[in-house]
């Protein structure tokens, strides 16, 4: 398990503050730290802010009409605010994108390749990393010719994920991957995840609702509610805390509790500690 | 062979060579209209902006001449110099990039986002605009424009073909200039098709068109693709207003050759290279072959409507076209 005070910080988010379309407040203050090499897992129900956390960061807000008027984003000491997505990207930040995004009309292939748009690769240097994709995602070798559009969702999960590693990336944000997607295809892809983490070395931070099977394999936990961060912690002390248990998990000391007496439950106990 | 049968097929012929010309514009329009979501009205304008620019450089023309007179009280007219056909299209090929980066980096780049309807009308503004400023710099008279293709009837096709047909038929009349353009459009379509199939900018510019989003989280540069994009277009409204320019001069109404591109791309659909090419070749075929065979029941001028109505019944039975693209659905 990986010690996040022990390592270097790669990514450090201080206290930002997003607008959309100038008047709607949507992150209240949040601050996070991405560990190198780690899986930082950024938790939370609908509307918590997960996704704007991590457009904040890649800088994609703006084709959204959203903005970080306050606080501060650092890439290795750098603030990356003003960057563009693409210096961005550059720089080994790339985002893969909530609902998958790939290119419909592209096959899986040209999907990959579009991935290694920013480096100035050989042909054989690309080749030998369409290579390590698909070794990773054997399905996506299987379907290399087939457009986009018409492979299953799981497949264009692990094409948007290849798509962001053929930038050779050094942190992936990575958006809801279990969206829509069966159990076993969630154990298989966050599987992968995790051996790219440990063998690319890829550092992750990883937006998920799915709270159970994200804080099983990430290092390091945020819980984000209403805009602000509620928690932290390392995820296996994250995964014995009582309250998560309770709200995220759907168990407490008392066994299993019915979805209804959960939601009386948390009317009555606010969480803003 | 009959000489009323041969007579169609130098129609159709002809109809075919035509409709080469229209796929030509209709291109221009597939293009932006894919990569950014703009119906770009002035594309039609763009080939006579072209014409003008490439007629004015290869005469020397100076820019504007009438503005640097009348304010400096000079008379400047020429330079003085002609300037060979090949260069000057080089030259004009630069004046259109440069365009399409102005035209990105004034207008279109503050309206991201923003409704079609919105883009459109800027467009007309735009179309409106250019035609002004073409004007400005290069004078509203009538232009010839001679970049040294060969035009008339070609003999040698006469001469081939006069065998087929009996004593009152002296072989298919097709334009040499026809000929040409034709051979130009199809190099000029084979190119870009392997352009965007088998380049990385190309590939960039259909990742683009697919989705905006995931293009700009990829590190692709929008704003490097539109321009581009526009670029392209602005390319093949030089070849569409060369060709037009040295069949019928560079006039004002070489930019109603637009109004022959919306049919075509109501036919092939509006997000589709080849529906471009086989919609410009059906109207093409279909208006020439309806003025040869039902225009003189009704009184001839069947052209200017006909490919209108064609177009009408595919909207109402294929709303998408020939080629739209097939809207992707799973469930």
């Amino acid at each position: 398990m990986l010690d996040s005070s022990e390592t270097e910080t790669l990514l450090e988010v201080s206290n930002i503050e997003v607008i959309y379309n100038s008047v709607i407040l949507v992150l209240k203050g949040v601050s996070l730290k991405v560990p190198k090499g780690g899986i930082t897992a950024l938790l939370g129900g609908n509307g918590a802010g997960k996704t704007t956390t991590l457009k904040a960061i890649s800088n994609l807000l703006h084709s959204e009409r959203g903005e970080v008027t306050k606080g501060t984003i650092a890439y290795r000491g750098e603030r990356v605010q003003e960057l563009s997505p693409e210096a961005l990207v550059k720089r080994g930040v790339i985002q893969v994108m909530e609902g998958r995004h790939c290119f419909e009309h592209l096959t899986i292939e040209e999907n990959l390749m579009t991935g290694a748009y920013t480096r100035s690769a050989s042909k054989a240097a690309v080749n030998a990393d369409l290579e390590m994709v698909y070794n990773y995602f054997p399905r996506l070798r299987e379907r290399r010719r087939s457009q986009a559009g018409y492979t299953s969702g799981g497949e264009q999960q692990m094409c948007a994920i290849g798509r962001a590693l053929m930038s050779k990336p050094e942190t992936i944000l990575l958006d809801e991957p279990s969206m829509g997607l069966a159990p076993q295809l969630v154990e298989e892809i966050f599987g992968i995840v995790k051996d790219l983490n440990e063998r690319e070395g890829v550092s992750f931070l990883l937006a998920e609702q799915n709270t159970n099977v994200a804080l099983r394999f990430a290092h390091h936990g945020y819980i984000l509610e209403s805009g602000r961060v509620v928690m932290e912690g390392p995820a296996k002390d994250l995964r014995e805390n009582p309250d998560v248990k309770e709200f995220y998990l759907g168990v407490s000391d008392e066994g299993r509790k019915s979805f209804r007496d959960v939601r009386s439950y948390r009317r009555r106990k606010r969480w803003l500690a | 062979m009959s000489a009323e049968f041969l007579y169609g097929v130098e129609v159709i012929i002809n109809g075919l060579m035509a409709g080469v010309l229209y796929a030509l514009v209709a291109l221009g329009f597939v293009l932006i209209f894919k990569a950014s979501g703009i119906f770009n009205y002035a594309q039609g304008v763009m080939a006579l902006f072209a014409a003008l620019t490439l007629v004015g450089i290869m005469e020397g023309q100076v820019p504007f001449s009438h503005i640097i007179n009348a304010t400096f009280g000079t008379d400047v007219h020429n330079f003085g110099w002609t300037v060979p056909a090949l260069l000057a299209i080089a030259l004009t090929l630069v004046v259109m990039i440069i365009f399409a980066w102005m035209v990105h980096t004034f207008v279109f780049k503050h309206l991201v986002g923003q409704e079609p309807i919105i883009l459109f009308m800027a467009t007309i503004g735009l179309a409106y605009f250019l035609e002004g400023i073409g004007d400005l710099m290069w004078g509203s008279d009538i232009k010839t424009l001679d970049i040294g293709i060969p035009q008339g009837g070609s003999m040698w096709v006469e001469n081939l073909s006069k065998h087929l047909g009996g004593e009152d038929f002296y072989g298919f009349f097709i334009d040499k200039l026809d000929i040409v353009a034709t051979i130009v459009a199809i190099v000029l379509v084979a190119g870009l098709i392997v352009f965007a199939q088998y380049t990385k900018q190309g590939r960039a510019m259909r990742a683009v068109a697919d989705d905006h989003q995931a293009a700009l989280s990829v590190g692709i540069s929008l704003n490097f693709i539109w321009v581009l994009v526009w670029s392209l277009a602005g390319m093949v409204a030089l070849v569409a207003g060369v060709m037009w320019g040295a069949k019928s001069g560079v006039q004002f109404s070489l930019s109603l050759i637009a109004l022959k591109a919306l049919p075509v791309l109501m036919l092939g659909g509006f997000t589709s290279i080849p529906g471009a090419i086989v919609g410009g070749l059906i109207i093409g075929v279909g208006e020439k072959l309806f003025e040869y065979m039902i225009g003189p029941m009704v009184g001839g001028a069947t052209e200017n409507w006909f490919a209108y109505v064609l177009a009408l019944l595919f909207l109402v039975f294929r709303p998408q076209g020939l080629f739209g693209e097939r809207i992707i659905e799973r469930v």
